[in-house]
């Protein structure tokens, strides 16, 4: 919710201006709260407030403001202030560093949005003005970064609603609520994001193979409930292994027991796609026909998989290169509303430093420390549900099946 | 000894050459030899009747509003809080005000840049309270100024509606605890304000509007615009000598007796000594 902060000096009580000024907030459809006050000792001696000022929107927070000036009330913190870049992917020194929470800054007395904000990136001022999140790779020496926090405002999460999904499930990690009814509620919240138009993000692992349950994320691919899957080489390697040999790392998923020579199976995959020339070409050829990577390809739904260090392979669809990885992660944030992490430390983390905290995050692991190490690098929007991830995916599959 | 009580300029360059307020019209011009013997009225009921002794401002050519002496600023002792006008129509007067508070030895403050401050226009003395207007003239960062110049306590008074566009065309102090005032003129917390705080008389709208308020005090003498009855009847009642001269050439621009007029004799040091003005030293040799 869009505040700031004004301040007020004078005779402002026997004037009635301080009681005014309050007056014309709520009028406004702004609420308030008094960070300071002193109170003048003698009658001539001036008295000084500090009002926080909130208003549900930007438009409406200006007009307030605007009104207030009239009454002396002045507004706190003036311009941003610039210095250029040094050098292409340096920031200038005392460069602002941002959240993941919605910000604002002031250019030429206008408070401007900053534009696709992720957490730990500068923010550059281009002409129009217009204000933009920039990671260091983006940086070009000359471009005017943003330093000090003055002319900076950060809007806090709003606090969510009693009836919200989410409020239902906390923000804390606790294997002691029940889960059936957990599930439900992720199943709303996708429902809600794709009737309000925005896209639902899935980041998974490779245990959502390894448990059984890349049928239940094919079904739900194919019912068109995902809009982006980010991924690694390992769920993609696994999901294929799947649906080239039966197995997943070796082990048969139907039967729960290794398979000879099954440890060979994933780079058997991985060389199979690696001959068809990617994915795509394997699907088109028929040689891949089932599976959540096969959904992806069929249903249209857009997909980036990012590598790491100690991949086999990879498939020639993974992204080696980190930088261009986020970036191609960053290209499919635009419009998602709710993003969902399944099994994944990793990519959960990578995924996490990418989003807006408004972007409603779920975070689902059988261990509590992945929920942990997401909330501790700064994604604290995100709401953990400790539990099997085929559980979760075939509840999930279930409820979102039977609500339609 | 004392210097003069009463700043005025005479009506030598008047009239309605641009409209910044709801009164002006340059299609309503005044009749300038009518506005000249108005004036030269108010001058001898001040000089004259009340024996008060009036300094004098050269008008400047351009200026046509100078004659509204009470907006040049507001005198303290030997001091002058100049005036820093809204309307840059205005803003050529105040060099020329400035050039006489300097020669007659006043130590000249200036608003904060950018801070609009119309003088007595929008600031009245009540004993050692300020009353200040805002809102269409003075905006209300000059009345933290002025409170904090003058170590008085100021009470801002907010006028929203174009007709009473300074505080001296709705309000008039009377004697420290008592006003009278048109309290359409105000908004909800200023008439709070107001009625918490003073004895009040109310001036009912025809009078108003004829700027029955907008009148100068001297002890128990109120020099007041012709043609307002009620509240002359009620000056005299409580004790009041009044003098009512016709002031319909003026109101044309949205001014009468109380804007032709700046006080010099308001503030502790006003009853001391005169300091000479200070001017270059001229070499002479013996």
């Amino acid at each position: 919710m869009p505040v700031e902060t004004v301040s007020l000096d004078g005779h402002i009580i026997d004037s009635l201006t301080l009681s005014k000024v309050l007056d014309l907030i709520l009028l406004g459809g702004g609420s308030y709260r008094i960070q300071a006050f002193q109170v003048g000792v003698t009658r001539d001696e001036p008295s000084h407030a500090e009002i926080e000022v909130r208003a549900d929107t930007s438009e409406r927070l200006d007009a307030i403001l605007a009104r207030l000036g009239q009454q002396g009330a002045a507004r706190q913190g003036g311009e941003a202030e610039c210095r250029p870049a040094p050098a292409d992917g340096v920031f200038p020194e005392g460069f602002y560093a941002t959240t993941n929470l919605e910000t604002q800054v002031r250019v030429e007395g206008r408070w401007l949005p900053v534009a696709r904000l992720e957490m730990d990136c500068c923010i550059v001022i281009r002409p129009g003005p217009e204000a933009a999140c920039t990671p260091f790779n983006r940086v070009r020496r000359g471009d005017a970064v943003v330093v000090g926090d003055g002319g900076v405002r950060v809007e806090p999460l709003p606090r969510r609603e009693p009836g919200d999904a989410f409020a239902f499930m906390g923000s804390d990690v606790s294997t002691e609520r029940p889960k059936g009814l957990l599930v439900a509620r992720v199943a709303d919240a996708l429902r809600e994001a794709h009737s309000a138009g925005r896209k639902v993000l899935f980041v998974g692992g490779p245990a959502i193979v390894h448990t059984g349950a890349a049928p239940c994320l094919a079904a739900l691919l194919a019912g068109g409930w995902i809009d982006v899957l980010f991924a690694g080489n390992a769920l993609a390697t696994h999901d294929i292994e799947l649906a080239l040999f039966g197995t997943s790392l070796g082990v048969d998923v139907s039967t729960g027991l290794p398979t000879a020579h099954g440890h060979e199976h994933h780079l058997r995959a991985i060389n199979a796609i690696r001959a068809a020339g990617g994915i795509r070409p394997a699907v088109a050829d028929g040689l891949l026909r089932s599976g959540v990577m096969h959904a992806c390809v069929t249903h249209g739904v857009r997909y980036v998989l990012a590598g790491s260090i100690r991949d086999d392979g990879p498939l020639p669809d993974v992204i080696t290169d980190v930088i261009e990885a986020q970036e191609a992660m960053r290209a499919e944030l635009d419009g998602v509303g709710v993003a969902l992490m399944v099994a994944t430390t990793l990519h959960s983390v990578a995924t996490g430093n990418l989003l807006p905290a408004a972007v409603r995050t779920i975070c689902v692991d059988a261990d509590a420390d992945t929920v942990i190490k997401l909330l501790d690098r700064g994604t604290h929007q995100a709401v953990g549900l400790v539990t099997d991830c085929e559980f979760f995916l075939r509840e999930l599959a279930r409820g979102l099946e039977a609500g339609g | 000894m004392s210097g003069p009580a009463l700043l005025m300029c005479p009506p030598d360059v008047y009239d309605v050459a641009y409209e910044i307020n709801v009164w002006m019209s340059v299609r309503n011009r005044p009749d300038t030899s009518l506005a000249a013997r108005q004036w030269g009225a108010l001058h001898h009921a001040l000089a004259e009747e009340l024996g008060l002794d009036v300094a004098l401002v050269p008008p400047m050519p351009g200026a046509p509003d100078m004659v509204f002496a009470a907006n040049a600023g507001l005198v303290w002792g030997r001091r002058v809080l100049l005036a820093n006008l809204r309307h840059p129509q205005r803003r050529v007067e105040t060099p020329a005000f400035r050039a006489w508070f300097e020669a007659a030895g006043y130590q000249v403050l200036e608003p904060p840049a950018g801070v609009p401050f119309e003088g007595e226009g929008d600031a009245l003395l009540a004993g050692d309270v300020v009353l200040a207007g805002y809102h269409q003239r003075t905006a209300i960062a000059a009345h933290r100024w002025l409170g904090e110049t003058l170590g008085l306590e100021v009470l801002s008074l907010e006028l929203p509606d174009p007709r009473w566009y300074h505080l001296d065309t709705a309000l008039l102090v009377l004697r420290p605890g008592l006003v009278a005032w048109y309290p359409g003129a105000f908004d909800d917390y200023a008439r709070r304000v107001i009625e918490s705080r003073f004895e009040t008389l109310a001036v009912v709208e025809t009078e108003a509007l004829r700027f029955g308020c907008n009148a100068v005090v001297a002890g128990r003498s109120v020099v007041l615009p012709a043609h307002c009855p009620r509240l002359q009847a009620d000056l005299e009642r409580l004790g009041n000598r009044t003098l009512a001269v016709p002031m319909t050439e003026f109101i044309k621009a949205g001014g009468a007796c109380k804007c032709l007029v700046l006080r010099l004799d308001l503030g502790p040091a006003a009853t001391d000594p005169v300091p000479p003005p200070e001017r270059p030293t001229q070499a002479r040799n013996a």
